[in-house]
């Protein structure tokens, strides 16, 4: 009975033979470890799309700050408030204070029809008006180009990912709003979240080029502190003369990203499996013709005494170090063309585009190296286990 | 003919790597099916029944409402055949995750208007006799289990009544189906008499027109001389081509598809790169046997037909396989529940797929039968 030490040297040996004899193989080898690097390439690229968009989605909004829309309303857009309704909520209890009254901003929430740069065809993008408190309730949001827009002027800032993806959004462009012209007049970023795919303005010069009155569609309020929110949103549901719901920031912008994710992640898990299968046919093939190829050294080896097992491993271990190495090379092959690329995509709560980066994580390219060692155990056990199984009468008589 | 026998051999000459070979092929070409499958549901039923149906919707957006007084306006304009609109309700049933679209139209004009729309005559009297009725499409009706006579509750998300409820009752009075396969069967069409005396707020405002002109080839002037009739007032509209604006929707999407199907699409060849490379393999190990052939008598050109064949054979079993696997699994529907109601593969898809696997089977075929046709007899038999 051989010593662990000694079963370690036999696979050790082995795998060298396999290693060493890879270069007569290398084109069935090279083929398979690319269909293993391009099976886990896909995964990882379709993955980090759903991860760039719920990335962006969470970089929304802080655990601090809360949205109140009307009851029954599952976004923004279909939302409404009068002023009155609005003040009740600024003047809640939980509501942080600001330099000047409560840090809440009463908002309106349309949609432009722009021209996407990349397919030249009408977007949705989304317009907002804000109040004076905006800028304490979304304290991450500053101005990178241009200046912020005077109140009460018919005058807009736009998102950074906004100004890149749609046309006619650069400062000293102006957009067209029904019968008015406005003039962009800066470009701000929100710390990589939702806001940089909108236009602002001022809520009350937006309030009357939609013809809006005195109404508005949200209340964005900062919190004294996380755990206000409750206190808030009590006292904001039980108020009889409201008919309102109060979402944690992060909470919305999370339940708005999940259709979108599921979405592209279960598409993404579907293409990859499929491709999956048929790289384990590719990786089987060449462990086959790798043990068909060595078959009278597997057989020396063994009439020389090498045990069963040590060829077994020995065969996994090749099969296995081919696959990750396909499987390190599609993730390097994926971060390098995805990671940080940049587009946009509607958002079907909110009727409007999100910019957002596709985000090729690590999570994501640790995923991609074990489905590819998985796909390296699974193609390399048959043939493993054919090698064991090799009589070795016959196969030395080919000598 | 006589042929086939010596290619079914050599095919059989390593069962297995033949096995494996061709369920690889089979692989690729399911990823080609559902590929095709995705890319119909994401950019949509595109090619639309009406070439002669136009779209107009107010200039800023589509959530800005139209005067209904604009039906008047437009039907006055000539070669306007008819008009007719609809209006986005946005309603959730029992639970927001049960998308599907509701719209209030007028019965008569709305069914005239979309005729691939099929909806028994029975069924479209009883719409036009009953207020509270409303019709559903077949997918939705089969989904939540709705039968005529049925009373669905509705609760809108922006439409609220003048009562201040947002919840709405319907009476099911009709299920149609499509005429075509890309016809969207999700949506329920209800009475827009019923919803804008009942609405509170935005009475007499409609979301979007349909027009229909007489002469497509006209279509493009007539849809400016619509714009240009409103031009300058409160309300400006902006006219295009219904499938324009379909397609304009699937963009919205837009680089999602585009770097989805980029990347389908480079992985189809790897998996077709590890194929063609098992295909070569096979006619190297089999050089004495080729350079026999060629020894007894055989040509130059018959020796490469015989190996192209077998690539050609290999590639269109594997391609057919695949695709009718991917056609049965993609005409079970939409795999994520709601999200892709037109997710099935087109015909012209299937074609473009058996295509495909010729030119596999000619592609990887190719090298290894220029290699079987170069072969020297006297090199060959010496590898024997």
């Amino acid at each position: 009975m051989a010593g662990p030490r000694n079963w370690l040297s036999q696979v050790v040996a082995v795998t060298q033979f396999g290693i060493l004899s890879l270069p007569q193989r290398r084109g069935s080898a090279a083929a398979a470890t690319f269909g293993i690097a391009g099976v886990v390439a896909v995964l990882v690229g379709v993955l980090s799309v759903a991860e760039g968009f719920r990335q962006a989605m969470n970089a929304s909004g802080s655990p601090d700050t809360a949205l109140v829309l009307r009851g029954g309303a599952d976004s923004e857009m279909v939302s409404g408030f009068t002023r009155d309704s609005t003040r009740i909520i600024a003047n809640a209890p939980g509501v942080a204070s600001g330099p000047a009254g409560p840090a809440a901003s009463a908002e309106l929430f349309v949609i432009i029809n722009l021209p996407k740069l990349s397919t030249g065809s009408d977007v949705n993008v989304p317009l907002r008006g804000v109040e004076r408190p905006a800028l304490g309730v979304r304290d991450d949001l500053r101005i990178v180009e241009g200046r912020m827009f005077e109140w009460g002027k018919d005058e807009v800032i736009v998102g950074r990912g906004a100004a890149r993806e749609f046309a006619g959004l650069k400062v000293g462009d102006q957009i067209k709003v029904g019968r008015y012209n406005w003039p962009v007049v800066g470009i701000f970023e929100a710390g990589g979240g939702a806001a940089e795919s909108e236009i602002w303005s001022d809520a009350a010069v937006l309030q009357a080029a939609y013809h809006r009155g005195d109404s508005f569609q949200s209340v964005y309020v900062r919190l004294q502190s996380v755990d206000a929110f409750g206190r808030f949103k009590d006292s904001v549901t039980a108020d009889p003369r409201l008919n309102a719901q109060v979402y944690r920031q992060t909470d919305y912008y999370a339940e708005h990203s999940t259709a979108v994710t599921k979405l592209v992640t279960t598409l993404g898990y579907l293409i990859a499996s499929l491709m999956a299968v048929g790289a384990v046919f590719g990786a089987l093939n060449t462990m086959y013709s790798s043990v068909s190829a060595r078959g009278r050294e597997i057989a020396t080896l063994r009439a020389l005494g090498f045990g069963s097992t040590a060829v077994v491993v020995s065969v996994m271990l090749e099969s296995v170090a081919l696959a990750v190495l396909g499987g390190t090379l599609g993730a390097l092959i994926s971060f390098v063309a995805f990671n940080g690329f940049h587009t946009a995509t509607m958002n079907w709560q909110s009727f409007s585009q999100v910019t957002f980066a596709l985000a090729v994580t690590p999570p994501l390219l640790v995923q991609g190296v074990v489905l590819a060692t998985l796909i390296g155990c699974v193609g390399g056990l048959l043939p493993a286990l054919r090698a064991a199984r090799l009589p070795i009468a016959a196969s030395l008589r080919e000598l | 003919m006589k042929f086939l026998h010596l290619i079914g051999s050599n095919l059989r000459r390593k069962k297995t790597r033949t096995v494996l070979t061709l369920l690889s092929i089979v692989v690729a070409f399911v990823l080609f099916g559902f590929l095709s499958a995705i890319k119909q549901a994401l950019t949509g039923g595109v090619v639309m029944e009406g070439a002669n149906r136009l779209i107009v919707r107010h200039k800023v957006s589509i959530i800005q409402m139209l005067p209904e007084n604009y039906k008047m306006r437009m039907e006055r304009i000539p070669g306007v055949a008819a008009v007719t609109h609809q209006t986005w309700f946005g309603g959730v049933y029992q639970d927001p995750k049960n998308f599907f679209m509701q719209n209030p139209v007028v019965p008569g004009e709305f069914l005239d208007m979309h005729p691939e729309m099929l909806l028994p005559a029975e069924q479209r009297q009883a719409w036009l006799a009953t207020r509270t009725g409303a019709v559903v499409g077949r997918s939705t009706a089969d989904r939540f289990h709705w039968k005529i006579g049925d009373k669905v509750p509705i609760r809108s998300t922006i439409w609220g009544q003048k009562n201040g409820n947002f919840t709405w009752e319907f009476d099911i009075v009709g299920i149609y189906d499509g005429k075509e396969k890309n016809t969207d069967t999700t949506p329920l069409f209800f009475r827009y008499d019923y919803f804008d005396e009942a609405r509170r707020g935005g009475t007499g405002t409609v979301g979007w027109y349909t027009i229909r002109v007489n002469d497509p080839g006209q279509a493009a002037e007539i849809g400016k001389l619509v714009d240009a009739e409103f031009e300058n007032s409160a309300a400006e509209t902006k006219t295009e081509p219904e499938g324009a604006f379909i397609q304009a929707w699937a963009k919205q999407v837009g680089d999602i598809a585009l770097i989805t199907a980029s990347i389908l699409s480079a992985v189809f060849f790897t998996i077709l790169l590890v194929t063609g490379n098992t295909i070569s393999q096979s006619v190297r190990e089999r050089t004495g046997e080729l350079g026999m052939l060629k020894a007894i008598g055989f040509t130059n050109t018959l020796v490469m037909s015989l190996v192209l064949a077998e690539s050609c054979l290999l590639a269109v079993l594997g391609g057919v396989t695949g695709l009718a696997i991917a056609w049965l699994v993609t005409s079970r529907g939409d795999p994520t529940g709601g999200l892709l109601p037109l997710f099935y593969m087109p015909y012209r898809d299937l074609l473009v797929g058996v295509l495909f696997s010729v030119a596999l089977g000619i592609v990887t075929g190719f090298f290894p039968a220029l290699q079987a046709m170069r072969l020297q007899v006297a090199e060959a038999l010496r590898k024997i």
